[in-house]
Parts: C-alpha cells; sequence; structure tokens
C-alpha cells in the first residue's frame, strides 16, 4: 500500500533525475553536488510556500493572497529593521510569522464564519493586501542599505556547510511532514478533501479546520516574506507579483490535486524543485530566460494530463487507509 | 396550491425564487453604482464632465467584454485564468503580422482567430480529457504568455496602421467611443443568449448538476467547449481592442486582466460555484468597478489603492447578503 502511495512521487523523482541528466549533457558541472545544493536553497523559498498552499488546496480550497501577504509581510519586517536595526532577528521571524497569521486568519475567518468561497475571498484580499503594503511604505522601496547586515546575512550564514535558508526549508519540510502524517490535523485535512460530508459525520469540525489551514498559508506566507525580502535585498510593492500563479504551479506539478484530497510532502516539495531546476538551468545551458514561462506552463498542463489518470483509485485508497486507521 | 390559506409555518417554497434573489442582487450593485457616482460628483469637479464619463468607460470595456463569456463559463462551473494570456498572444502576433505588412483586416483577422483557437486549445483540454480547467488554465496562462515572451523577448512591437487604431481610440458619434458601443452590443447578445434560449437554460443546467444535465440530454462536453472557445474569442477581440488603443505590443500587455474580469464576473452576482447569474449583474458590476478607478483617479489616488477599495468592494458585496440572511435567521 505504501509503495502505491509513493508511486507518483517516485515518478516526479525520475523525472527530476532526467531532467538534470539532460541539463548536464550540455552543462557538465550542474549535476555537482555543490551545484544541487544551491538549486537546492534558491528553491527554498518556492519550497516552503508550495507546502502551505497544498494544505489549502488538499481541503479544496486556494489561496490565492500567499504572493501579496509575501509582499506585505516582507514590507513590515523591512520597515521594523529600517527604523529599529536592534531588533533580533530570530524576533523578527516571530513577527514575520505572526503578521502572516493575522493575513491567514482574516481568509480563514470569511472562509469558516461567512462561507464565501476561498477563490473569492483569497482574490479579494489578493488585491487588498498588495494595496496595504503600498499604503504602509508610501510607495517606497527597502533598499539594501537601509536593511541590517544582520538582516540580510541570517540567512546565508553557513551552517554545517549549508545556508540557513536551506535549514529553514528542510526544518518547514520536517514539520509539514510530521503535521500531515502524524497528526489529526493532517488527518482531518486529508479527509475534508476527500469527502467533506463524510468528514462531518466523522466529527470533524470542517469550517475550523479549514480556517486552521488558511491560518498555516498565512503563516507560511509571513516566513517567507522575511526570507524573500532578505534574499532579493529589496521591499517593494513589486514584491513576488503574480508568484501565487508559480506556487500553484508548484503544487501541481506536484501531483497535488486541486480537486482536494490528494497530495503529499514530497509531491510539494518536488513540484517546487522541478521549477526551480528549470529556472536554474536555463541560463547555463544558453536558453533565453523567456523560455521559462513557456516551459513551466507546458510542465503544469503535462503534470496534470498525467496525474488525472490515477486520481480517482488514489482517492480511495486514503480513503481505505482512513477507515483501517 | 390549496384555496384555503397554508398554515404559516410552512412557506410555500423551500427557498426564494431565483429572480427575485437576482433582482435583490442587481438592486444591491444599482444601489452602490449610484452611491459611488455620487459620491465622485461631489469629491471632483471634473467627473460630471461628458469627456471625463467617456474616457471612464475605456476602463472597464475590454474587461467587460471578457466577463461576459467568463461568466457564461463560471455559471457552467469551469473557470479560465488564462484569458489576459491570450490577449497576449494574440497582440504578439499581430505585432508579427503588422512588421511582415498585414493591413487592419488582417490583423483584426488573426486576433479573433488566435483567440478563439487558444480557446479551443483549453476547450479541448477540458471536456476531451476532463482535466479540472482552474489547473489547465493556469497551465495554458503560462504557455500562452511564455509563447508571447518567447516571440518578443524584452522588445515591442510598434508601427501599426492609422486604420487599426479606430478600434480603441475611434468614436462612433460624439463621446461614444467605439469599445463602448461594442461592449453594449455585446452585453445585449450575451443576454439574450444566457436568459432567452435554450442554449442559455442548458448552461444554468450545467453548473447545477453537470450530472443531471448529462442524463437530461444536454450535450455538457460540447457546450462547455463552445464556451471556452467564446471565452478565448472575447479576449481576442479584446486584444484587438487593447492592442489598437495602446498601438503597441509588450509580452506584459494586460497583466493581472484575468482576475480583474473574475472579479467583475463575481461582484456582478455569478456564483463562483457556478448555476447562477445574471449579464445584467456583470454589466452593472462593470459600470461599479470603472466607476471606482476613475474616480480615485480624478483624486489622484494610486492605482495600487484602488485596487483595495476593488477587493474590498468585492467582499463587502458578497458577505453583505450572507450577514443579513444570517441576522434575519436568527431572529
Amino acid at each position: 500500500m505504501k509503495a502505491l502511495l509513493k508511486y507518483r512521487e517516485i515518478w516526479l523523482l525520475a523525472a527530476i533525475v532526467v531532467l538534470i541528466a539532460l541539463i548536464s549533457t550540455r552543462f557538465p558541472g550542474f549535476a555537482d553536488p555543490g551545484n544541487l545544493r544551491q538549486v537546492f536553497n534558491d528553491t527554498s523559498i518556492l519550497m516552503i510556500l508550495a507546502l502551505g498552499q497544498m494544505v489549502v488546496i488538499l481541503t479544496r480550497s486556494i489561496d490565492l493572497s500567499m504572493a501579496s501577504n509575501l509582499c506585505f509581510t516582507g514590507m513590515v519586517v523591512a520597515m521594523l529593521n529600517a527604523a529599529h536595526p536592534g531588533i533580533p532577528i530570530p524576533l523578527l521571524i516571530v513577527i514575520a510569522l505572526s503578521v502572516g497569521l493575522v493575513l491567514g486568519a482574516i481568509n480563514g475567518l470569511l472562509v469558516w464564519r461567512l462561507n464565501i468561497p476561498s477563490i473569492v475571498v483569497t482574490l479579494g484580499t489578493l488585491t487588498i493586501y498588495r494595496g496595504a503594503t503600498f499604503v504602509i511604505s508610501g510607495g517606497a522601496w527597502v533598499n539594501a542599505d537601509k536593511m541590517s547586515p544582520e538582516f540580510i546575512g541570517f540567512q546565508r550564514a553557513a551552517f554545517l556547510g549549508i545556508p540557513v535558508l536551506s535549514w529553514i526549508a528542510l526544518l518547514v519540510i520536517a514539520l509539514f511532514f510530521l503535521v500531515m502524517t502524524r497528526t489529526a490535523l493532517g488527518r482531518s485535512i486529508y479527509a475534508i478533501g476527500v469527502n467533506p460530508t463524510a468528514s462531518v459525520y466523522a466529527g470533524i469540525d470542517v469550517g475550523r479546520t479549514k480556517f486552521m489551514v488558511f491560518c498555516i498559508s498565512g503563516m507560511v506566507g509571513g516566513l517567507a516574506g522575511y526570507l524573500w525580502i532578505s534574499r532579493y535585498v529589496i521591499a517593494s510593492v513589486e514584491v513576488a507579483n503574480g508568484y501565487e500563479l508559480n506556487i500553484i504551479a508548484a503544487c501541481v506539478i506536484g501531483g497535488i490535486s486541486i480537486a482536494g484530497g490528494i497530495g503529499s510532502v514530497g509531491g510539494a516539495v518536488l513540484g517546487a524543485l522541478f521549477l526551480g531546476i528549470i529556472s536554474n538551468a536555463l541560463p547555463v545551458i544558453n536558453i533565453s530566460p523567456f523560455w521559462q514561462m513557456a516551459i513551466s506552463g507546458s510542465a503544469i498542463i503535462l503534470a496534470v494530463v498525467l496525474n488525472a489518470r490515477g486520481e480517482r483509485q488514489q482517492g480511495r485508497i486514503i480513503l481505505k487507509k482512513a477507515e483501517a486507521a | 396550491m390549496t384555496d384555503t390559506p397554508a398554515p404559516r409555518n410552512i412557506p410555500d417554497r423551500l427557498d426564494k425564487p431565483l429572480s427575485t434573489a437576482i433582482f435583490s442582487w442587481e438592486a444591491l450593485l444599482v444601489v452602490v453604482a449610484v452611491a459611488i457616482f455620487a459620491i465622485n460628483s461631489f469629491a471632483s469637479p471634473y467627473f460630471l464632465d461628458p469627456y471625463s464619463l467617456s474616457d471612464l468607460t475605456f476602463n472597464f470595456t475590454e474587461k467587460g467584454l471578457i466577463a461576459f463569456a467568463m461568466a457564461l463559463l463560471i455559471i457552467s462551473g469551469e473557470i479560465d485564468l488564462s484569458v489576459a494570456a491570450i490577449i497576449a498572444l494574440a497582440s504578439t502576433l499581430m505585432g508579427m503580422a503588422v512588421q511582415a505588412g498585414a493591413g487592419t483586416p488582417v490583423l483584426v483577422l488573426i486576433g479573433i482567430v488566435v483567440g478563439l483557437g487558444c480557446g479551443a486549445f483549453n476547450g479541448l483540454l477540458v471536456t476531451r480529457l476532463g482535466l479540472p480547467s482552474i489547473v489547465v488554465t493556469i497551465g495554458t496562462m503560462s504557455l500562452f504568455r511564455g509563447i508571447a515572451f518567447i516571440i518578443l523577448g524584452d522588445q515591442a512591437y510598434k508601427g501599426y496602421p492609422e486604420s487599426f487604431a479606430f478600434f480603441g481610440q475611434g468614436y462612433v458619434w460624439w463621446v461614444v467611443s467605439f469599445e463602448l458601443v461594442l461592449f453594449l452590443v455585446a452585453a445585449v447578445i450575451y443576454w439574450f443568449v444566457l436568459h432567452r434560449t435554450s442554449f442559455g437554460r442548458r448552461v444554468f443546467a450545467i453548473g447545477n448538476n453537470p450530472v443531471a444535465a448529462q442524463f437530461s440530454g444536454v450535450r455538457v462536453g460540447r457546450i462547455k467547449f463552445v464556451l471556452f472557445c467564446l471565452t478565448g474569442l472575447m479576449s481576442g477581440i479584446a486584444s484587438v481592442l487593447i492592442t489598437s488603443r495602446l498601438g503597441s505590443t509588450r509580452p506584459s500587455i494586460a497583466q493581472g486582466y484575468e482576475l480583474e474580469a473574475i472579479t467583475m464576473v463575481v461582484l456582478g452576482g455569478v456564483s463562483i460555484l457556478g448555476g447562477a447569474g445574471s449579464i445584467l449583474g456583470v454589466v452593472l458590476a462593470a459600470f461599479i468597478m470603472g466607476l471606482v478607478t476613475f474616480g480615485l483617479g480624478l483624486l489622484n489616488v494610486p492605482g495600487i489603492v484602488m485596487s483595495i477599495f476593488i477587493g474590498l468592494l468585492l467582499i463587502i458585496v458578497i458577505a453583505l447578503p450572507i450577514v443579513w440572511r444570517r441576522l434575519r435567521g436568527n431572529r
């Protein structure tokens, strides 16, 4: 049973290996462990975001506001850092998580309490949060020279030879893995996606769980806000504009069904890595970066065509597993 | 039906008839529109001017044209996120044709055919392969705009013929622009198709229950395919208008239009879950969005702040009836 469940992820992993091999034929240095570590680091933020989006999609919802949340929270921490460089970075991260949590909770409350479809709510907050970024910043940018060295340097510091950013990504992956496979919350999230009505009869509070997943995606968006700003060392209203669709693309390529209930932490991570590898590889194999968009578009369509096949069966398997548990 | 009055606690119908609900929604939109119009005319002395009001219409005509087809698509339970990318691709190919020396009729034809082709591609993927439209069109969104980027890169196409400028900049009579006329004509056509033909009834039927519709003899797949083609077609037409209005093509043209068109549709009272909605609502929503952005623009409010108002408007207008119903229900 377990081997079956991992089927899709193994195929995606194989596709990634083939992709790396293909790239290596044109640029031999690409498969070096050092370079792959660099690619992983580059993709860390997308992986974190994709995991947050995954839990939302699993419950048959969608969060279009993640990139705007990232932009707003990033601006908040950047302005805080510019005004009070003394605030320690761990505290700033806690602030980023909290701001993101509040934004996510707003989405969650509207979905839970008013029963508005999540796509409508987050379509609205997508524009509101980005607009709010303009309001708090007055349209000004926060540049690298206004950020403290610790703010910029924190994620670049190496621990055991790996940058802190990658460690954070690994930590988030581990946390999500634990929550999704070892907690009642994780089970409920899957159950709601597979069959909301049955979940209610099973004693799961569907509304509250949906609220929780939006809180999770909000916190993740907030964390990514700090990481993004300190990585690209510029905070502006334009940060991550349109990125919400990249996040969803990573999830789709990772085999997470938009219909809910199907998907795994490994899938989301691999889906993000797939996109990350493409964007890292194009410059080194001398393909114009303008090709990237069309390539990821084709990858999304291909992934959804391939994933659509076993989807129904996959749903039954999860149900059976839930029954056995 | 009995002659004696029914007991009070048993309602005649389980729910309010759809027509009343829709009417009240549109009434709400009219109130909002009038309020914003009034606020605008008080807030800026430049607002109540025929030329200002004419400029205002350019804010929503292109997105509105797409919103009509999108409304039908959403009522049928599908969605198309690739409309802005279709605009970009069609505009890019029109630009290529200009470089090859094509005249105005050929350009218009290219815009329309490319739009139709892209829509048909979406439709085939969704109906033939049974894929979820939200994912398919996220994919084709990247694909279509990606092709535009591959062709154009960071360049731009210019040099459209002078006669081509009429579509986006021309006036039919006094301050009535060609775009506005096209918008109104399309509104009437879509209203007729959705509310007065069996095709429209089928669209509603599919949105309410695709399985039941299938068993009732409705060709669900074919109608959805037609709706995707229509949405592509309207995007192609919008592409002609925008390209003509701007007089140049960049691959980033019409960025974010898909979300604005969907906002328009949802604000117009179309259920995002499918099965309910009206064209009149979409027309009103288009006017409201145009009024808000133009009015705030006259007050020198930056575009990004306007988007806060649009977002708030969307959530509040959706939430209001729900809150109201709940308050009434609790009594």
